[in-house]
């Protein structure tokens, strides 16, 4: 689709070509996990720093697949780490590394 | 018989030993003497490299803490418990501790004991140009006793000498039994050696049974004592007269020199090692780096022992093993940057092994190191807490603490900008007071486990405690899991951001409960003035004060260390003494340092949900030890993953229930 630079707003499409699979398949490798989070959002919910700021792994992950892994980052950015997510994470996902992991993996330019 | 004290100071007016040999050389002195020369340039070149790579400060501080008393006096009495007695293995395991003191302890005793006898006989042959290198080591073949004028100062450093040799023996022995029972020593688990480990050992067993033959072989030209002058009578009776005693002595040297040749590679580097660690450790100079500067020292006075692979709580599971602190260093010191990473990042940091270790290797802290050289540089935004502390303080007359939180909530909200935020901490509340001087962090983990608030509350309702709660709609993290985590400078934000909120609240006791909060809160924070306590120090005073009533139901409870509190910061006495006073205390299997991690650890970044919920279950066993009816733990962390291990586990008719220290003082 090309874009003409007539919108009002930005434009929310997602582009799947652009998915990285290497880049998420070096995730995966080094967490595992990635794959079976279901979104359910308990860790954006107990989060220490989503009370001060805008931050979410939920849409962090869902980013990820949308193929806007700068958006995902930028959502991470305020994490402090605590765990809090890890705990409360129905799926025993280790969320402290997968956050860890995504921003490892998606700095790299 | 003239007394002993007497005879070793005479000296005879015929000398008691010859030289038997005017060259005080002989060839088979080389293989050592290249060895061991090899060995004290590498530890030399690598001493001036240490000291280079550290910072000037901590060299002028290693300096000074040599002649100041109190340390110098420290400095020897660990010098002898920890590199010769090994006290801290004899505490735990009596035979290890005998069969580690009696190679190191024996050994040291016959080196200085050679040297005494070249001092007080060839006093000459000290002088290195003149051998003194190797002559004393191999002083029972250079020399010969004059018979017919022995005294009985030489009978009795014969005597020392044979004793000091059968000691080692015995030590070797058990070291030799143990590589193939090594349970009947006390060790589950033992290293795995290295090629270099390999070559060192086995001449480190070879050299002193060598010793053995090639003395017993020349005892009745130099003297012996109770156990080389039989052995030499033996050999005469086998090979006859004449006794053919070179080889025995260039197999004993050669040994010697291989040992040494081999020992900078290998794990028995730490025998010297060991010496300069213990100096640094002792002036307070602390590695900033896994492997430069100080660490280096650190990492190579590790024996390998392999006390640290039991310590483990990961070993619950043998694939596990691999990640215990003997092998993180093993590869620091190979430059192994994957399998180090792999290692550090596993870790739960329990801090058992460093609990354990018998020369004090602090590997969890190395490991912190290590992460933080990959993780520190990680793109991390905290802008937020300085704006929210910022505006917080800006324009606060009256520093109460309630409008300081009123405050931050507000600030916090505009920076979030959502209207359903604004709103929740618009909602009425009621504000502490100004002359509240105890003020309660709950923490994180904490509020994810509100019945530990909740117990917390009533216990301070109860006994009339004045106080303020700091984070009662959510405060920030305290920074240990970032520190924990390696991300230093992150923390740094994040303990300022704290910093300033308590500060201003005018308290003078904060209550905290999570041990992962008091451990930074204690150490980083540097709050002058402010005494940080742990909630379950805080009751047991309350108790001793008379100012809460507690009574004793004759409860069966056991109480669970966590890493935090216990080896994190020394709080093994005030818990167990509140317990006493509502129940009966029962034991747990390994308890106070020797406590198994829940498995909830925060430390570990990449440990699963599978290999977690095995250590919970050993952890679990060990506290049902003595059948409990409560297991109490003094952590929300721990109590959450008690709870759920004990939901899980399968044994149905398990009837035991996990309750945090508050709930059980204040039902």
């Amino acid at each position: 689709m090309v874009d003409f630079g007539f919108g009002l707003v930005p434009s929310s499409r997602i582009n799947l070509d652009l998915f990285d699979k290497e880049k998420y398949d070096e995730l995966l490798s080094i967490e595992p996990d990635a794959r079976i989070c279901m979104a359910c959002g308990s860790c954006t919910a107990v989060c220490t720093a989503g009370k001060f700021v805008h931050t979410s792994l939920r849409e962090a992950m869902e980013d990820i697949f949308n193929a806007k892994p700068d958006k995902a980052l930028e959502t991470l950015r305020a994490c402090q780490l605590c765990g809090k997510c890890s705990m409360v994470c129905p799926r025993g996902i280790n969320t402290r590394h997968l956050i860890m992991s995504i921003t490892k993996v998606y700095s790299k330019k | 018989m003239t007394p002993l004290f007497f005879a070793l100071a005479a000296q005879a007016a015929d000398p008691e030993v010859i030289d038997r040999i005017p060259s005080g050389f002989s060839p088979f002195v080389l293989p050592f003497t290249i060895g061991v020369a090899f060995m004290f340039s590498w530890i030399g070149v690598g001493l001036i490299r240490l000291l280079a790579a550290i910072p000037k400060s901590d060299r002028i501080k290693f300096a000074k803490s040599l002649f100041i008393p109190k340390t110098a006096l420290k400095n020897l009495k660990d010098l002898f418990c920890d590199c010769l007695f090994h006290t801290k293995i004899w505490q735990r395991k009596p035979l290890l501790g005998y069969m580690h003191s009696a190679i190191a302890f024996g050994w040291f005793m016959i080196i200085i004991l050679g040297h005494i006898e070249v001092a007080l006989f060839v006093p000459a042959r000290l002088n290195v140009t003149r051998g003194g290198l190797f002559y004393p080591i191999f002083y029972r073949y250079f020399v010969w006793m004059n018979p017919g004028h022995t005294t009985l100062r030489g009978s009795f450093f014969f005597f020392l000498m044979d004793f000091f040799l059968l000691y080692i023996l015995s030590g070797i022995a058990l070291a030799i039994f143990k590589r193939f029972r090594s349970i009947v020593l006390g060790m589950r688990h033992t290293t795995k050696p290295s090629f270099a480990d390999r070559v060192a050992l086995y001449s480190l067993w070879l050299i002193f049974p060598l010793r053995l033959l090639a003395e017993s072989f020349t005892a009745d030209l130099s003297g012996g004592s109770f156990l080389t002058v039989p052995v030499n009578h033996f050999w005469h009776l086998i090979f006859g007269d004449k006794l053919w005693f070179m080889p025995t002595w260039w197999a004993y040297s050669i040994c010697l020199g291989l040992f040494f040749a081999a020992m900078p590679f290998s794990r028995y580097m730490h025998i010297l090692t060991e010496v300069l660690w213990i100096l640094l450790r002792n002036a307070g100079v602390k590695p900033n780096h896994p492997r430069k500067g100080v660490a280096e020292a650190e990492i190579y006075a590790c024996s390998s022992c392999g006390l640290c692979l039991d310590a483990c709580p990961m070993n619950v599971q043998k694939k596990n093993l691999k990640f215990s602190s003997v092998y993180f260093i093993r590869f620091l010191r190979r430059h192994n940057e994957k399998k180090i990473n792999d290692i550090a990042e596993k870790c739960l940091m329990c801090d058992k092994c460093h609990a354990l270790c018998p020369v004090g290797v602090d590997a969890p802290s190395l490991r912190r190191a290590q992460r933080a050289t990959v993780n520190n540089a990680l793109p991390y935004d905290y802008s937020y807490l300085s704006t929210a502390s910022g505006s917080t303080l800006a324009g606060e007359t009256h520093a109460t603490l309630g409008t300081v939180r009123g405050g931050t909530g507000a600030s916090l909200c505009e920076a979030s900008g959502g209207a359903e935020r604004s709103e929740a901490v618009a909602r009425p509340r009621v504000l502490p007071e100004a002359t509240n001087k105890v003020l309660y962090f709950a923490g994180c983990m904490t509020h994810l486990t509100p019945r530990i608030i909740k117990s917390v509350e009533k216990v301070f309702n109860a006994a009339g405690v004045d106080y303020a709660f700091a984070d009662r709609d959510g405060g920030i993290c305290c920074g240990r899991p970032l520190m924990l985590a390696g991300k230093t400078e992150a923390a740094a934000a994040v303990i300022e951001a704290n910093k300033k909120m308590i500060e201003k609240s005018g308290c003078d006791t904060l209550v905290l409960s999570c041990p992962i909060c008091y451990k930074i809160f204690k150490e980083e924070y540097g709050l002058e003035g402010i005494k940080v306590v742990h909630y379950t120090q805080f009751i047991n005073e309350l108790i001793a004060a008379g100012k809460l009533n507690v009574q004793n139901k004759g409860e069966r409870l056991v109480y669970h260390d966590p890493c935090e509190l216990g080896r994190g910061c020394g709080v093994y006495f005030e818990p167990r003494a509140a317990l006493g006073k509502v129940g009966n205390l029962v034991k747990a299997s390994k308890e106070y340092d020797e406590s198994i991690c829940c498995g909830g650890s925060l430390g570990s970044l990449t440990l699963d949900t599978k290999d977690r919920s095995k250590i919970s279950e050993a952890s679990l066993d060990s506290l049902l030890a003595n059948d409990p009816q409560t297991i109490v733990t003094a952590c929300p962390l721990c109590l959450k993953t008690f709870s759920e291990a004990v939901a899980k586990t399968k044994k149905g008719d398990l009837n035991v229930s996990v309750k945090d220290f508050a709930e059980v003082l204040c039902p």
